[in-house]
């Protein structure tokens, strides 16, 4: 070789001495499953759309969230975010706040009028949806995707189910409600009102439907039996908050008692508070700990003047007043009868016990079965009898609007390949990404965007929405937050920290790749990786 | 800035009435190489595509070897700095070893090397040469190990101080003499065990109350720059490369490169080492022009000195059988010391 005076090597060479041979553990990238997603009941990738969000472009956001949740607006106002419970950042600050960022994509969604595409090619296949409450409007979303054509029967004059009947407008306003669902419609999705399905096997041959999804939802209210004077008042808080739907507002009077212990109690209690009730009491056998009512509510209630008696019974029910017996827990936590009484003013007492589902539509459907009043669904969400699917309240599970939605997809993917006379078989989930794979050392310290609240005085006499949203700049702050767990948000760490350049960075969207020719298998890049999106595998000799 | 970047920026987060909250913008990443997120001038040197890997891959650097890591960031930020207008001078080590077994070199940049002990009078050369020939925007760097700068060169390096020749000298600072088997420099912490202070007797390692602190001796000299960098902050290295390169005269930065194996540690522990070193206050980070000192690192999350010791087996010694050695709360107080010195704890909380 000729060299120039004192040049004795030729810059670079040593890429000829190809050190990956020394290595016994080699990087590889993977994916691992957010605890958000996983804790997800409608199966939202939310590590996904936020990354859309955090990048300011709302609408790519809304598409990917949208891929498995048609309702993003609801979701961001009545979800109770168990996502938010199971965020990694609740370790170092406080959760991301998802469902906030979730709403101002909805809300976004609506002002900007983005629609969902109709389905590219028909399928011929006709299934039939009963209820338009979330999880018939997310199967018949879902479904419609897929190319079929499909008709929603509901009973009621209006869709929604108890996102309308149920969940209070100050908490769901009704356009918000209605903009949703408008834009399932708008896919070509057939919704028929007023059309209650007495029997589905002959709804279904009538209609010439290859498959049915059933969400009639649980609408009965639950009864308890309370001695009452004849001209003493009770209600029951299904029936109270429907009516807030209607012309006619329920009469309580001044002093309203309402019996039970869940979410609808505090909403038929806060609705009462509107409604202009001086004392709006919420009576429960147990503790405040111990009520099925999620905390941040009753901390609403409260704040809103709403009261609480804890341990209590209601024994007998007169006009004008009610008796309440005093209970203690023993030491298995059950509240038992102590005999001391109390007598309490109330104008009403509103029962809130929970509800039942009305199955009449199923009688006589060979191979359905019925459980503790809901109806046995496998693991595919289909009845024992063939071809009818059911979701949401109706079915073994918790009772929530996510719940229902979720369902909705899932029974929508195995009507789609039943209807192909396939099976879906979903793919494999990811290893978790829990908190230990992250190295948390790479994210800035910050606090969670407090959303604003509406002055309490305002609160107590209007029915408008509590919660406000966010607006673009906190909504950008808020998703910046997310720690992208699992995920690789290209950061190059690894490409920096790599003391052998045996990292490839391929350009923006693109990623990386590993260059085993010279990777030393040290695990730098590993350690230092902030999300958890690279893993060590012995290396095979 | 980009639009997105500018709104963000204004702070305009409606809150619940007498809430005051401090909108910090780049949480995700804010200590990453880079950040799809931020204008490309933001980001490190090394988090693109076009660095100039100064010092590329085939080396025989071990795995995980902070000082081959240390010399990328430090030579690709100088190559940016200078426009490729750059020759580095290097003693014997390990960096000099490892790089350049003959016929090869790993090397994209003019590079020499004459002996364990001249680096900084070479380097002084170089730059005299370039001056001479009218060449002056050609920078130089001299770079060797701690053994190479504290030790036997020390003469040379106080030299190319008082003159205050145009270099820039890195020393990277991996606390022995690595390359000839982890022999004790002045580097090397008390109580560690090198191959010349082996774990034996009543006080195994090294001994208390000996070694020097090159960067102060390098402040006395009131030379225009001195800095400490450590691998674990690429930003803060990246950034003070950069100062150094802006300046003329003698500069130095020495920078805290573990060595998995002179230190007994992880090879995936070089960069989690490097930052306890920094949060424990071991290796306190600063910088000092003409003489004093102007800035120090804070501490992110101030942590025991313990944690920094446990995963390096040089330390082995002052936990065995379960049972901590005294020594060790000399190390501890040796780091407060630090935290004090430097101020490197903030008494008020304005980082929330
Ligand atoms: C007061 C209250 C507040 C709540 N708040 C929340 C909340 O904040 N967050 C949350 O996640 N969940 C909340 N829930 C629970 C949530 O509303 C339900 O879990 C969810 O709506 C169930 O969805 P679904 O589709 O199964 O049934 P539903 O929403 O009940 O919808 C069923 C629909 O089917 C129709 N239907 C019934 N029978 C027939 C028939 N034979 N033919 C045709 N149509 C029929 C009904 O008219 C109804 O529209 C609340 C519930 C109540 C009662
Ligand atoms: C005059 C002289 N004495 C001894 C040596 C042997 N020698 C080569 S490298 C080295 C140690 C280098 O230690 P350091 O400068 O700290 O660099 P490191 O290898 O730790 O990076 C020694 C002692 C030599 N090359 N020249
Ligand atoms: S940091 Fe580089 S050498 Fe080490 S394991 Fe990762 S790719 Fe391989
Ligand atoms: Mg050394």
């Amino acid at each position: 070789m000729e060299h120039p005076f004192a040049i004795t090597l030729d810059v670079g060479t040593s890429k000829a001495n190809h050190t990956g041979s020394w290595r016994n553990e080699r990087p590889v990238y993977v994916h691992r499953l957010p605890p958000c997603n996983h804790a997800c009941p409608a199966g939202e990738d939310i590590q996904g759309w936020l990354s859309f969000a955090e990048s300011g472009d709302y609408e790519a956001a809304w598409r990917a969230l949208t891929e498995n949740n048609p309702l993003p607006a609801i979701m961001g106002r009545v979800c109770y975010h168990p996502c938010e419970g199971a965020c990694n950042r609740a370790a170092i600050d406080a959760a991301v706040g998802i469902n906030s960022v979730e709403r101002f994509l909805g809300d976004q969604a609506i002002a900007q009028g983005w629609a969902f595409a109709p389905p590219a090619q028909e399928s011929g296949k006709r299934v039939l949806v009963v209820g338009a409450g979330p999880s018939g409007l997310s199967a018949a979303y879902h479904l419609r995707r897929f190319g079929h054509a499909v008709t929603i029967r509901e009973a009621g004059p209006l869709p929604g189910g108890m996102m309308r009947f149920g969940i209070p407008k100050y908490r769901l306003p009704r356009d918000v409600l209605d903009a949703e669902v408008k834009r399932i419609a708008d896919m070509g999705v057939r919704i028929e009102y007023d059309a209650k399905v007495e029997n589905i096997r002959d709804a279904m041959t009538e209609g010439g439907f290859d498959a049915a999804f059933l969400a009639v939802g649980a609408h009965i209210a639950k009864r308890a039996y309370i001695p009452a004077g004849e001209a003493a008042k009770v209600l029951d808080a299904v029936q109270v908050l429907r009516s807030m739907e209607g012309e006619d507002k329920p009469l309580l009077g001044r002093r309203v008692v309402v019996y039970g212990g869940g979410n609808t109690a505090i909403d038929v209690a806060r609705t009462a508070k509107r409604l202009g009730a001086e004392e709006a009491v919420i009576v429960y056998r147990r503790t405040r700990d111990k009520m099925p009512a999620h905390d941040f509510e009753v901390e609403e209630a409260l704040e809103e003047g709403v009261m609480m008696k804890w341990l209590s019974t209601i024994k007998n029910v007169e006009s004008g007043s009610i008796t309440v017996e005093k209970m203690a827990l023993d030491d298995k936590g059950f509240p038992q009868p102590t005999g001391e009484y109390e007598t309490l003013e109330a104008d009403s007492v509103v029962l809130a016990l929970g509800q039942d589902v009305d199955l009449s539509l199923l009688d006589g459907v060979p191979g359905l079965v019925v459980e503790n009043g809901v109806v046995k669904v496998g693991p595919n969400m289909m009845t024992g009898a063939p071809g009818v699917f059911a979701g949401g309240d109706m079915v073994p599970s918790e009772r929530t609007v996510t719940v229902a939605v979720g369902h909705g997809k899932k029974a929508a993917r195995h009507i789609d390949a039943w209807l192909r006379g396939a099976t879906y078989d979903p793919a494999p989930k990811h290893e978790l990404a829990s908190f230990d794979k992250l190295n948390t050392w790479y994210y800035g310290e910050a606090p969670k965007t407090v959303r604003p609240v509406l002055e309490i005085a305002r609160r107590k006499s209007t029915f408008e929405e509590v919660v406000a949203g966010l607006d673009e700049t906190n909504a950008l702050f808020e998703a910046r937050r997310c720690l992208s767990c699992g995920n690789c948000f290209e950061c190059d760490n690894c490409y920096g920290v790599c003391p052998d350049n045996a990292v490839i960075k391929l350009g923006p969207g693109k990623g990386f790749e590993f260059n085993y020719d010279y990777c030393k298998g040290c695990g730098l890049c590993g350690a230092e990786c902030p999300c958890g999106a690279i893993r060590m595998v012995p290396e095979t000799i | 800035m980009s639009p997105i970047n500018e709104a963000a920026d204004r702070n305009a987060a409606p809150l619940a009435p007498g809430e005051t909250q401090k909108l910090k913008f780049y949480q995700k990443g804010t200590h990453t190489v880079g950040n799809r997120l931020v204008d490309v001038d933001d980001r490190a040197v090394q988090s693109s595509l076009d660095r100039s890997n100064a010092l590329t891959c085939g080396h025989r650097a071990c795995q995980g070897c902070g000082e081959a890591l240390g010399a990328r960031y430090a030579l690709d930020a100088a190559m940016r700095a200078t426009g490729g207008n750059l020759i580095a001078v290097n003693a014997t080590g390990c960096l000099e070893v490892f790089t350049t077994p003959y016929p090869e070199t790993s090397w994209q940049l003019p590079w020499l090397h004459s002996l364990f002990g001249n680096a900084a009078a070479v380097a002084t050369g170089v730059a005299a040469a370039m001056r001479v020939k009218g060449r002056s925007n050609v920078r130089v760097i001299a770079q060797g190990g701690d053994g190479g700068t504290t030790d036997i060169g020390f003469q040379c390096l106080s030299g190319m101080f008082e003159r205050n020749d145009d270099v820039l000298y890195i020393c990277y600072d991996n606390e022995g003499y690595m390359n000839t088997g982890v022999q004790r420099s002045s580097a090397t912490p008390p109580a560690a065990r090198t191959a010349t202070t082996p774990a034996v007797g009543d006080e195994p390692g090294n001994v208390f109350g000996t070694g020097k602190s090159v960067p102060r001796i390098a402040v006395a000299h009131r030379i225009p720059y001195v800095a400490t960098a450590t691998v674990a902050d690429l930003h803060d290295l990246e950034r003070k490369v950069v100062k150094a390169m802006s300046i003329r005269g003698a500069r130095y930065i020495q920078i805290d490169v573990p060595c998995p194996l002179g230190w007994g540690s992880a090879s995936h522990d070089t960069i989690r080492l490097a930052r306890l070193a920094v949060e424990t206050g071991f290796y306190p980070i600063f910088e000092a022009e003409h003489g004093k000192v102007t800035a120090a690192r804070k501490i992110r999350k101030r942590t025991p000195v313990v944690e920094y010791l446990k995963p390096q087996k040089r330390f082995a010694h002052l936990f065995k059988g379960g049972v901590e050695d005294p020594r060790v709360a000399r190390l501890q107080a040796m780091c407060d010391a630090n935290i004090e010195e430097y101020g490197l704890v903030d008494h008020h909380d304005d980082d929330v």
